[in-house]
């Protein structure tokens, strides 16, 4: 969904002098009046194994350290922070899972927290404190990581994806406005084409980008995957006009999506030859560093994703979860580090630190400075509001965390849209391997 | 020796020989204690691996959960998964166009490098570049040149005006499936033509000189000398060039990742994104194991030619 460039990396080190208005001693201040006050305090000599999914925005990550230090010197708990690659940290979090050891805590994607419900630290007591002090949790952030009325973790973050455009080409296309609904977008992307100035969606094994614009296609039409009871429901009338719609979008796409991985959208976003795309923040934070690329970020707007028929947003968007584990010999150091990184005076500056790449979780950091920054980012505060998690309706946790692996949705459409089977043919290799999995 | 062991009784008629005596100038079993170390890393490294990864195939093992007993229930589910006989077809047309090409061209290297020409040394190493060079560099910047919207080659034919749209290399099925073999192609091809060099060098020249009084053509003489005389080392290194390419795991996961729509999946590929991706350990195994027959049968082949005296001393087939 997101992949920065490298150059990105390169460059978003700058965005870190502006980030921080409380860096060094004054967070130190503030964490130490922090932990005499908090609900929780660590345990004497607590030390901290954490494990988080490795940053793509330098300022975030340097903003993360910084939080972590000063957490250490107020509470004087160790901490071991280290960081994998998002395909890894899953299994590594299922091995200290059922091993019993290795981690404290583990920062994941997705639903990580309801692949071992029974291991994990309760946070009930934490996600209300953060809840009732900063204006509740969004439903759908809740719903990743709530098993009844219970908290397994808590829903840090949400990377989100939106729509990326050239505001001139989707102009001369003759859409003053970007559209809200489903045929709105279909003849924008028709009109684009016809300018030759195409739009276009991974169709390939791109994990972010294909899963999050096919998802949304999918549920849009009111399709899913299985129903609220995990029964295997992809069989249907829904899911048919789904395949029809994406098969009409698609054959106005620029050549090559289906070889398209998550990068391969950037590339030809930055490049200029492609005007429309799913994506984000991660194309417009690369044009604004750039200084040879000042038209083209200056050109770059986004919007939200049309509502589908069904007439409520339909996302997939990229939750970020954390959650501690039950064997952990320092349960309160573990609950104390999450509300400490939740709040405001961390917060704020993480996100802004993250320049648009992760949104709040929490209703009040609606009001963060980073959206406001520059208007351009606002779209992407509401990715944690307009969001079902990757389960779609179903239940959130293993399974539906295989069928998103496995690529089940994205091989469906793309088996359609490129030709190589029909309409129930596509449908009939989902369902089978989605029955599978949901035996 | 008669007197010698009546003496023995009488001194100790209490003891006999024990096997503990026996063992202990017994050669064998010394002999065992020296493999042991060679036995223990095969066991651990090998041979265990290779058992555990069968027993997980017949349970529903997920990644950090030890799985239960289900018999051939991941194999009665491949057997009728169309995504995994595509991988299997996937992978013998790799394996078999990608070998063919590299076994003919590579041994047509290896004849001309053979030949006397200048700076012989240098083009010999250069031929080994594409196999140097780490496979996943080349196949990110072999991605780069099929790349979907800045091929270079798309560009170069655009600026010719051969053609007016980019090829769709990795995004049509069969232009991703030609795309994969060619790299495999140019990546596998130094090995087979610097490996046949070496046979090549072996073969005495007193055997051409003699070929030559006697009249023989060129043609003549790769047919009844270069050829059977290099039919071992063919033998060997087509082995070992079918075993790498039919396990080939980097090219396709760096260029492709399986895709379009499952066209370039291969068994290793295919096993990888179900076992580690999706986290379904039992049915990952089971289509690697799935690979077992396959390689065996390779190797089964090229064993029992090589066992052939008349192949070995590079006589001809009769």
């Amino acid at each position: 969904m997101n992949d920065f460039t490298r150059r990105t990396l390169l460059q978003g080190g700058t965005a870190l002098a502006a980030a921080g208005a409380l860096t060094g001693p004054a967070l130190f201040d503030f964490a130490k009046a922090w932990a005499q006050t908090a609900p929780w305090k660590a345990e004497k000599d607590a030390k901290l194994t954490l494990m988080r999914w490795k940053r793509f925005v330098p300022a975030e990550d340097a903003a993360f350290n910084e939080m972590v230090a000063a957490f250490k010197a107020a509470t004087g708990t160790d901490m071991n922070v280290f960081s994998e690659s998002f395909e890894d940290v899953q299994p590594k979090a299922s091995v200290a899972a059922n091993t019993g050891s290795g981690l404290d805590l583990a920062w994941g994607l997705h639903t990580l927290p309801q692949l071992f419900p029974t291991q994990v630290l309760m946070m009930n007591d934490v996600a209300d404190y953060l809840g009732k002090k900063y204006g509740g949790w969004t439903d759908a952030a809740a719903a990743t990581c709530k098993q009844g009325n219970n908290w397994l973790g808590i829903p840090v973050a949400t990377i989100g994806g939106y729509l990326n455009y050239r505001k001139s080409a989707v102009d001369k296309a003759g859409f003053k406005e970007f559209p809200k609904d489903f045929p709105g977008f279909l003849e924008m992307c028709k009109a684009l084409k016809a300018n030759n100035t195409p739009a276009g969606f991974a169709l390939g094994h791109a994990s972010g980008d294909a899963n999050s614009w096919l998802h949304w296609v999918l549920w849009g039409h009111g399709a899913y995957t299985v129903d609220k009871d995990d029964k295997v429901i992809i069989n249907s009338p829904e899911t048919m006009k789904a395949l029809e719609y994406c098969k009409a979008l698609s054959d106005t796409f620029i050549p090559g999506v289906a070889s398209w991985n998550d990068s391969s959208n950037n590339k030809a976003f930055l490049a200029g030859e492609l005007y429309c795309t799913g994506n984000g923040i991660s194309i417009y934070v690369a044009a604004k560093d750039d200084p040879t690329k000042k038209d083209l970020a200056e050109d770059t707007y986004h919007a939200l994703w049309p509502v589908g028929p069904v007439g409520h947003p339909t996302e997939l968007q990229l939750c970020v979860p954390i959650l501690a584990f039950k064997f952990t010999k320092y349960p309160n150091a573990a609950k104390a580090f999450i509300a400490f990184m939740l709040e405001k005076e961390n917060f704020d500056k993480w996100l802004t630190g993250a320049r648009g790449y992760l949104t709040h979780t929490l209703n009040a950091y609606d009001a963060s400075p980073v959206w406001t920054a520059d208007p351009k980012n606002y779209v992407f505060s509401q990715a944690s509001k307009r969001a079902l998690p990757a389960s779609g309706i179903g239940t959130p946790g293993e399974k539906a965390a295989t069928a998103i692996a496995d690529f089940l949705v994205v091989d469906m459409f793309a088996n359609y849209c490129t030709g190589r089977e029909d309409a129930k043919g596509a449908i009939a290799i989902a369902e089978r391997q989605l029955k599978r999995i949901y035996r | 020796m008669t007197i010698a062991i009546d003496q023995g009784r009488t001194k100790h008629a209490s003891r006999d020989v024990t096997a503990w005596d026996r063992l202990k100038v017994n050669r064998n079993w010394l002999g065992f204690w020296f493999m042991l170390p060679a036995m223990a890393f095969l066991i651990l490294f090998l041979a265990y691996p290779l058992g555990l990864g069968i027993w997980i195939s017949f349970t529903d093992a997920r990644i950090g959960r030890v799985g239960n007993f289900i018999g051939l229930e991941n194999y009665e589910w491949l057997w009728d998964d169309s995504i995994f006989w595509l991988s299997v077809f996937n992978t013998l047309l790799y394996t078999i166009a990608a070998s063919v090409f590299k076994f003919a061209i590579g041994l047509y290297l290896a004849l001309l490098l053979n030949e006397n020409m200048p700076f012989k040394a240098i083009l010999r190493a250069l031929v080994l570049i594409p196999f140097i060079v780490p496979t996943v560099l080349s196949a990110l910047a072999f991605w780069w040149i099929f790349d979907a919207q800045f091929s270079i080659i798309s560009w170069s034919l655009k600026q010719m005006g051969v053609i007016s749209q980019n090829i769709n290399f990795l995004g049509d099925v069969y232009w991703a499936r030609f795309s994969v073999i060619f790299v495999n192609i140019w990546r596998g091809i130094p090995f087979v033509a610097i490996t046949l060099l070496a046979g090549l060098q072996t073969v005495s020249p007193s055997l051409y000189e003699a070929a030559t009084i006697d009249g023989a053509t060129r043609w003549q003489m790769f047919r009844h000398i270069t050829y059977p005389l290099l039919t071992p080392i063919i033998a060997v290194v087509m082995t070992f060039s079918v075993l790498f390419t039919f396990t080939d795991f980097q090219l396709i996961w760096a260029m492709t990742r399986g895709g379009p729509v499952n066209a370039t999946h291969l068994m290793a590929t295919l096993s990888y994104q179900r076992a580690i991706i999706g986290g379904v350990l039992g049915e990952g195994s089971a289509i690697s194991n799935a690979m077992i027959p396959f390689l065996l049968a390779a190797i089964m082949i090229s064993w029992f030619g090589l066992q052939r005296r008349k192949w070995q001393q590079g006589e001809s087939n009769d």
